[in-house]
């Protein structure tokens, strides 16, 4: 039974990993309808500034996780000027082969300048706690508790703010959301600055969590967080979240009954298995095609 | 319409008829250009590496050709190999199999290296393999610990251990010193390095009577171990086998420890993967206790590793870890052959190659048969973060 | 009908002439091992893109999984020529083998096409991906061959002209469907899916169709992969290599087989060339990416073919300017 919760509480650790990123995954899809792969990059992106942050500059950790969000930011509203928003009435699937391009660039530049070799990222002092046979960290709860945090500030922000309002309209219909007198650039920017600024603190956090980061930490990450928006319903911010604990907790329950090296498999199962059932993902609405 | 598909038919039977045609009459024009590796004896000698500096592995990568660059420096500060200049041209593999076989063609063909130093993970030394042994030029992979790299043929080298050997010292160390009879592994399922380790482990240790308790894989690029410690944890193992690199092993340790709680008389035991300052970077005083296989330990008074540790100090500003000690001894593999020949042509310098006996960095490397060196390795234990001098243990 | 068959004809036999000269070039040493090698590699993407065409392009299905079938392909032709004692000549083997793996391919294309083409872009694109990865960790704990330490020792039986008349023979086969009512009635899903189930055509069956014929070429393209670099290692078939494939088909002009052709062709090349920075090489091969993409976000040829026609176009429009002039 220990065992059983002790796993339970590693798979959800690990599944709001994979939330943290999902959810600016899921806003940057919901309103562009593109698939950000750059995104687990920004990520390590993130994590790297937030490094530096601390080694470099001495900030203390909030403050390192404040500015690396800020860097984020400035750098997701760049990424979608330069390389995003010229591509928006092209076919989707140039603005997708840009997105592959900036995360190979950001992989590769980052190995360029800064190497290969995998940083020590300062941990925060670290206490446990133990019940019932379980243990628990503070950096865990930290995560989960940013996630969950995150999630509402976002579901909030979505739903009852004027920025909010613009974002969804521009989403629903962007010519008709252009019609109405909103800014249909600055909202796409200010989407993407949320979502980058999300992932850097993602970036901070699991650097911080794990007491790594590397130029290719992005990458797997942001691939299971892909799958994680996609199960929960891309473009639903609290999907993202659903679907990352899900995936996380599926990973964790697969490799404590022996199958570690069937983990990745078994995430693309569910995955396939969900989406056959309901193929908008588990909150997706299916919405009917008209002709 | 009928007339469209008649054609195409044609041409498709055609097709089909050439490609037999070629392929057969193909076999006995075969031979390799024979052209490759004709140095003249003026010039710089050139030497080639297979590395990946890019893509998955490339922290590997990176640290060999610093390697590789430090040896060729001081080798050219001395004056060269025989009195001409040494050249290291680097060639990317991105970390796969594909781009190792086209580097190695593109070596041979276009830049007439003597030699290759290369590549890092065996299976993509596997794919270049062949290719250097059909033209003749001798190739010493400084890491790839795989048996059937040498075995491609006859001017295929290698500086490193392989893998039988020691995964059998780690697996005797834990039986013999450790007194241990239940082991856990965790291998990276990606790595054919952390595989075979693993396995020859497995096999050896079972033999001397301990059971295997736990086997657990995870892939490179993973930073969460929690759920798979856990389930080793719960496995109630002596030891712990984490044949992998010191970037993931640092993690495995760290989380063992600290989010794990994993007792301290378990023993997490590794191979020369884990030799790396950054292992104690990651994994912080969880490192501390545990033990893993070497070519050579910092504190043992060899004029060699102590040369190599302060030049690479010296000239990058960090410790080098076990890639870069290797690779270094790949590439003097092949130029003190080179300066023993005295020549570059690859019969002879393939004759020293094989008959090389070296004072080298990782230990005093002497082939076998099977151009594998027959070296010792030494246990080292961690203690107060820093490499400690345990035993050492003879082929 | 007749002008363009005689067209195509004269093209089909002027690749093939191409690749002969070619190969004689490379047997007299004019063209080293290195070159060969190049091309050989030009042909298997060439082979890989022009499949992957098929389906993304042409029925305009996003799949993500080539590299699962292409891994599904060189793992099972691998069987046949190392794990079996054939006892008939080299080429036979390899034919066989080529054959066989190509059939896997499209089996587990058909198994794999059959549920997922429920779905529609992106979630078609990450299921494929998915199925793609699958593959790959099967593989990848297949004991018998080799898991993860990969299987090596297999026959060197590519060589230039068989990868080059294989991709001959891929694009012939490609073309030649894509002008048949079956392709058509593809082209018709990708443009209008609704549409083209209201005049009748079934279009889950013409999906399944394309995604099994482009995972047999994939099969053939990775079966022709593995005799060539002699070692068959699941990390080859990551979702990288299905990225890599898509962005050949995507620059080249989705829909367009001379644009899949020119892509594999340059990209296969710009990697070549650029091998020798060392780190800076992926970071000017991503920036180039993203240039291309943003001054051509169709790719280079948009829908269109470069044909014979074009250049006889080209040079009537030529002469008669310059009658103009005159």
């Amino acid at each position: 039974m220990a065992e059983f919760l002790q796993q339970l509480i590693n798979g959800i650790s690990l599944g709001s990993v994979y939330a943290l990123v999902a959810l600016g995954y899921t806003m940057v899809y919901g309103i562009v309808r593109l698939i950000n792969f750059a995104h687990g990059d920004v990520y390590m992106v993130g994590a790297f500034a937030g490094y530096f942050a601390i080694k470099t500059f001495k900030l203390p950790f909030f403050a390192a996780l404040v500015a690396a969000m800020a860097v984020c930011a400035i750098l997701g509203v760049i990424m979608e000027r330069i390389a995003y928003k010229p591509l928006r009435n092209a076919p989707r699937v140039a603005a997708l082969m840009t997105a592959v391009g900036l995360s190979m660039f950001y992989q590769n530049f980052t190995i360029y300048r800064i190497g290969a070799q995998p940083k020590a990222f300062p941990k925060i002092a670290q206490v446990n706690w133990q019940f019932a046979g379980v243990t628990v960290s503070n950096s865990q709860v930290l995560i989960l508790g940013t996630a969950i945090a995150l999630m509402i500030i976002l579901h909030f922000v979505v739903q009852h703010t004027k920025m909010g309002k613009a974002m969804r309209a521009v989403s629903q219909d962007r010519d008709a959301a252009m019609l109405m007198g909103i800014n249909v650039d600055n909202t796409i920017s200010f989407t993407f600055a949320i979502g980058s600024a999300l992932a850097a603190a993602g970036g901070v956090l699991v650097g911080q969590y794990y007491g790594v980061v590397q130029p290719l930490m992005g990458a797997l990450p942001g691939l299971k967080a892909f799958v994680a928006a996609v199960l929960g319903g891309i473009g639903i911010i609290p999907g993202a979240m659903i679907g990352g604990l899900i995936l996380g907790v599926a990973e964790a329950g697969v490799s404590a009954v022996g199958f570690s090296t069937y983990r990745d498999a078994v995430a693309f199962g569910i995955l396939i298995l969900i989406l056959i059932v309901k193929p908008a993902g588990i909150l997706g609405k299916n919405v009917r095609e008209k002709v | 319409m009928m007339n469209n598909s008649g054609s195409v038919l044609l041409i498709t039977m055609l097709l089909i008829a050439s490609l037999i045609f070629t392929a057969c009459a193909n076999k006995p024009a075969e031979p390799a250009a024979p052209a490759a590796g004709d140095n003249t004896e003026e010039g710089d000698i050139v030497i080639g590496g297979i590395l990946p500096m890019t893509g998955a592995i490339a922290t590997f990568g990176q640290s060999s050709k610093k390697g590789v660059d430090l040896l060729v420096e001081q080798v050219n500060a001395k004056g060269g190999v025989l009195g001409r200049k040494v050249v290291f041209k680097v060639e990317d593999n991105k970390s796969t199999q594909a781009d190792s076989a086209t580097a190695a063609q593109k070596l041979i063909q276009q830049d007439k290296v003597v030699a290759i130093v290369g590549a890092v993970a065996s299976s993509n030394s596997l794919a270049a393999a062949p290719i250097a042994q059909e033209a003749k030029i001798p190739m010493v992979s400084g890491s790839s610990t795989n048996p059937a790299v040498t075995e491609v043929g006859d001017y295929i080298f290698r500086a490193a251990f392989i893998d039988p050997f020691q995964g059998a010292v780690m697996a005797n160390f834990a039986t013999k010193d450790l007194k241990a009879v239940k082991a856990a592994i965790m291998t990276d399922a990606n790595s054919d390095y952390s595989i075979g380790l693993g396995n020859v482990f497995k096999d050896v240790f079972t033999a001397n009577g301990g059971t295997i308790v736990s086997e657990v894989s995870f892939v490179s690029g993973d930073t969460d171990f929690n759920t798979i410690l856990t389930t080793v944890k719960n496995a109630k193992p002596d030891v712990v086998f984490v044949p992998s690199y010191y970037d993931t092993v640092g993690l495995i340790l760290n989380q063992a420890k600290n989010n794990v709680g994993f007792p301290a008389e378990v023993k997490f035991l590794g191979g020369d993967g884990w030799d790396s300052p950054a292992l104690f970077e990651l994994a912080g005083d969880a490192a501390n206790g545990h033990y893993f296989s070497n070519h050579y330990s910092p504190d043992v008074d060899s004029p060699e590793v102590k040369a190599f540790i302060d030049a690479y100090k010296a000239k990058y500003n960090e410790v080098p870890d076990a890639l870069a000690a290797l690779a270094y001894d790949a590439a003097n593999m092949i130029l003190t052959s080179i300066e023993k020949a005295g020549t570059t042509d690859a019969p002879a310098l393939r004759d020293a190659i094989a008959a090389v006996e070296l004072n080298a960095v990782t230990g005093k490397i002497k082939l076998n048969e099977k151009r594998d060196p027959v070296k010792s390795a030494v246990v080292i234990v961690v203690e107060d973060q820093k490499q400690k001098y345990f035993t050492t243990v003879n082929p | 009908m007749r002008a363009m068959d005689k067209n195509r004809l004269i093209v089909a036999a002027g690749a093939v002439a191409l690749g002969i000269i070619l190969q004689l070039l490379i047997w007299n040493g004019t063209l080293n091992a290195y070159y060969a090698q190049v091309l050989t590699m030009m042909s298997i993407f060439v082979i890989m893109a022009t499949s992957l065409n098929l389906i993304n392009g042409i029925t305009g299905q996003f799949s993500l999984g080539h590299a699962g079938f292409a891994a599904v392909g060189g793992y099972f032709s691998a069987i046949i020529t190392t794990r079996l004692q054939l006892p008939l000549p080299a080429p036979m083997i390899f034919t066989i083998s080529l054959l066989v793996g190509g059939l896997i391919a499209a089996l587990a294309g058909f198994l794999i096409g059959l549920p997922t083409l429920r779905l529609k872009g992106d979630y078609l694109a990450i299921a494929t991906l998915g199925f793609g990865e699958i593959i790959r960790v099967l593989f990848l704990n297949w004991k018998y061959v080799g898991a993860a330490a990969g299987m090596w020792g297999i026959p060197g039986y590519t060589n230039f002209i068989w990868a080059y008349m294989l991709a001959v023979l891929t694009v012939i086969f490609i073309v030649h469907f894509m002008n048949s009512s079956h392709g058509r009635a593809c082209i018709s899903i990708r443009e209008d899916e609704i549409a083209a189930e209201t005049m009748g055509i079934n279009t889950t069956k013409y999906k399944v169709m394309a995604f099994t014929f482009g995972a047999f070429f994939a099969g053939v393209g990775g079966a022709v992969l593995g005799h060539l670099i002699r070692l068959l290692h699941p990390a080859t078939f990551s979702m990288t290599f299905s990225v890599e494939i898509l962005l050949m088909v995507v620059l080249g002009g989705l829909g367009s087989i001379t644009g899949s052709i020119s892509a594999a062709i340059l990209l296969t090349f710009v990697s070549e060339a650029l091998r020798k920075f060392n780190e800076l090489r992926m970071v000017i091969y991503a920036l180039m990416l993203i240039g291309i993409m943003l001054f051509r976000p169709q790719g280079l040829f948009g829908r269109k073919e470069f044909s014979l026609d074009l250049l006889t176009d080209s040079r009537f429009m030529f002469k008669s300017s310059k009658n103009r002039g005159a």
